[in-house]
């Protein structure tokens, strides 16, 4: 079995991807300046374009959830213990040693065990948690006076001060995620991968396996299995 | 699959641009247009004074001219006498303290201290004729100075004792009269505590002809508003009020009576106003022309040389010092204070007892980020050192202005001790026989002075960590200001601990890599 380009990530999948990597990027960056950490913008645009990047973003999900429900690409985050430990071992002790990935990487199963149970938790949790905090935030009003509307709200304390923990999380998954796209076949393979969607896959089984695959075809292969 | 991606991209943009440009157009009048041609508006006098036949018989006394006045005005007299500028007091509800009757007459305060028993030196600024002592009849209409607030021609000038000057052509000024102009309210407004702009420090005489810079409102070369056209004076009872003697949160002239609650065409910026008063951010500094004075220590009074009192001035020509009221000091363009503030206040009055220990408030505003009427607003902060009686605890009302010789006056005779004692029997007070000073602060709400809106505060001044303007503003989360130390705290071990883990690991693959291949 040798490897062979495999059309892996869709148009819009890399669309989606990269919008929401620039825009998370974007308001991190505007983000944090509007916390203080920074001077970057000014805060008056800071503010400005931050609520502009949001809106954006959020109109950006909807759609992104439209296309993982309609293509049933959201099965691919369903969580797995099946090779969970031996992924975490090769990420801690596998990779120094240039053992092979534990997980094979095929269309119907993009992600690793970790992956899988790291993107659910951003899916169903960080980012929620980011954009309803964030909702709030844009909409939150003092309790309505002179003719203004909206939510009351007592104070902003609660909602700044979660919005900014999420943010903190989405920074720490950017920096390892950046990272970890550089673990795979080579340095830049996912990479590519991503921006053309085309990757070098070995076959197309359906489910991750549990057993070890069988011998490669060549030692240069089982030096750099697909991950 | 792309074809659908780069229509989707096009329909958003479209879309955006369709909204862009539909959103307002530049040809519609904004309200703030619409309040600028209306006050460009010249009013034409409904009447003409020098035609009336009965300004035009010799005056010999002012009150004659009153008489005149009411001759027409008929009911305008009963509405002057139930008008602070008359009684210098009234009904006041203070939270805390209930219903008193509260004014310029018994109300103490840190410059000039208070009125009682100095009347011969305050009367000058009464809506009356001669309102020397404390046998004034306040119900007599002929009394009433009409032409104080009423003179157009700009020759009506007080002397000592609440009259005329002798100079004065009551008739010209008669045949003269009109709605107040900045002129007739600023010979007293701007000169508060003896001197230009001591008390205020936003009301001063630059403020007779301002530039644009200095006054948005009342720039001589820009919409040239009159002090009235704010302080609007239904049935002569003026809105606006300053919290020096005020308590309630009523007859209050605001920003909101001509530009409402949604002035801008920023939402997030209107947003503000419901916490925020405009003058936070469109007055960036008072005594923007000449200096205000901003502390007053009165116990360093009574130095002579020869026998005689003197005064210091610096080099602006402020006074320093004057042997007759202690040491000042001074500052121009001045960063308020910044406070919560719902409209009502109360005061140190006479026969209150203090703690002598810390400053103490001649008045206290009230108000803070829960109470739905309280907003923040710009103050100066005046703070003295001023006389103060330890025996009976009580800030004390000394008589400064003499009238005969051997009165007690503080002026005349630089002694706190006869001071005292013929000041508070005029109050009608205890005073002890034991002298001293007290530290004490009086908060006045900036109100005037707008500037231009390109020299209005910017976000960042306020929605900053280092010397932000409301870093003393308490009880609101502001962003940009506050955070929460521990998520911040957690959240940066966090990066840190991914960015070293990340450094760590890619090293030790780096590593083990090149080892593999060299092996």
């Amino acid at each position: 079995m040798s490897p062979r380009e495999v059309y892996v990530y869709k148009g819009f999948e890399r669309f989606w991807h990269w919008t929401q990597a620039l825009l998370i990027l974007f308001l991190a960056l505007t983000g944090f300046e509007i916390h203080g950490s920074f001077s970057f913008l000014g805060f008056e645009q800071a503010v400005r374009y931050h609520r502009v990047a949001a809106i954006v973003l959020m109109v950006l999900i909807v759609f992104a959830a439209f296309w993982h429900l309609t293509t049933d690409e959201w099965r691919q985050y369903l969580p797995t213990l099946t090779n969970l430990r031996a992924q975490a071992e090769y990420y801690l002790v596998g990779v120094f040693r240039g053992a092979p990935h534990p997980t094979r990487k095929t269309v119907l199963s993009k992600l690793n065990p970790l992956q899988k149970l790291v993107y659910l938790q951003l899916k169903l949790l960080v980012i929620p948690v980011v954009v309803v905090s964030g909702v709030l935030y844009l909409v939150y009003r003092y309790p309505a006076r002179g003719g203004m509307t909206g939510l009351s709200v007592d104070g902003l304390e609660t909602i700044a001060v979660v919005h900014t923990a999420g943010a903190f999380l989405l920074v720490a998954f950017l920096i390892a995620h950046v990272y970890l796209i550089t673990t795979g076949t080579t340095l830049t393979s996912n990479l590519r991968a991503m921006i053309t969607g085309y990757e070098e896959l070995h076959d197309d089984v359906a489910a991750p396996v549990s057993t070890p695959p069988p011998a490669p075809a060549s030692p240069a292969t089982a030096n750099a299995p697909a991950r | 699959m792309r074809k659908i991606v780069l229509v989707l991209v096009l329909l958003s943009l479209a879309v955006v641009v369709a909204v862009g440009s539909f959103r307002s157009r530049a040809t519609d009048a904004t309200p703030l247009d619409i309040l600028k041609a209306t006050y460009a508006r010249k009013r034409a006098a409904p009447a003409d004074h020098a035609k009336f036949e009965i300004l035009q018989r010799p005056f010999t006394a002012p009150q004659e001219v009153t008489m005149a006045c009411l001759s027409c005005h008929t009911e305008r007299g009963h509405e002057v006498m139930a008008s602070s500028h008359w009684n210098w007091s009234r009904q006041e509800y203070m939270p805390g303290r209930g219903i008193r009757t509260i004014g310029k007459k018994n109300v103490l305060n840190n410059f000039c201290i208070g009125v009682a028993g100095n009347l011969t030196g305050c009367d000058k600024c009464h809506a009356g004729f001669g309102y020397v002592d404390q046998a004034f009849d306040f119900t007599n209409a002929s009394n009433i100075d009409c032409l104080a607030c009423h003179d157009n021609s700009g020759t009506y000038e007080r002397t000592g004792g609440g009259v005329p000057a002798p100079a004065v052509n009551l008739n010209l000024v008669a045949q003269k009269v009109g709605r107040p102009q900045r002129s007739n309210c600023g010979t007293c407004h701007f000169f508060g505590g003896g001197g230009n702009n001591v008390k205020h420090g936003d009301l001063e005489q630059a403020m007779f002809e301002p530039s644009r810079d200095l006054d948005v409102h009342m720039a001589s070369d820009g919409a040239n508003l009159q002090c009235v056209d704010c302080h609007r004076a239904p049935n002569h009872q003026m809105l606006g009020k300053v919290y020096s003697v005020s308590s309630m949160n009523r007859d209050r002239s605001t920003c909101e009576q001509c530009h409402g609650n949604a002035p801008h065409p920023d939402a997030l910026l209107n947003e503000h106003t419901v916490k925020v008063a405009c003058q936070t951010c469109h007055i960036p500094a008072y005594a923007r022309a000449n200096a205000t004075k901003m502390t007053w220590d009165w116990s360093t009074a009574g130095r002579l040389r020869d026998g005689k009192p003197y005064e210091e001035h610096d080099a602006q020509g402020n006074i320093t010092y004057a042997s007759i009221k202690g040491t000042f000091t001074w500052a121009t363009n001045v960063t308020p204070e910044y406070i919560w503030f719902n409209g009502t206040a109360t005061h140190y009055l006479l026969g209150d007892q203090v703690d002598a220990d810390r400053p103490v408030p001649m008045n206290t505003l009230f108000g803070d980020h829960d109470d739905p009427d309280a907003r923040i607003i710009p103050v100066k902060v005046h703070r003295a050192v001023q006389p103060y009686d330890p025996g009976t605890k009580l800030v004390y009302q000394p008589k400064l202005v003499g009238t005969v010789a051997g009165d007690g006056a503080y002026w005349k005779q630089f002694d706190w001790n006869e001071a005292a004692r013929e000041g508070m029997k005029v109050a009608g007070l205890p005073y002890s026989g034991r002298h001293g000073f007290v530290p004490t602060e009086m908060t006045w709400p900036v109100n005037h002075q707008v500037a231009p809106k390109a020299q209005s505060l910017q976000c960042n001044q306020c929605h900053t960590r280092t010397n932000s303007r409301l870093a003393g503003v308490q009880g609101v989360y502001l962003p940009g200001r506050d955070r929460n130390s521990t998520v911040d705290a957690l959240g940066a071990l966090a990066l840190w601990a991914v960015g070293l883990g990340v450094v760590v690991h890619g090293l030790a693959r780096a590593v083990s890599t090149r080892t593999r291949r060299t092996a």
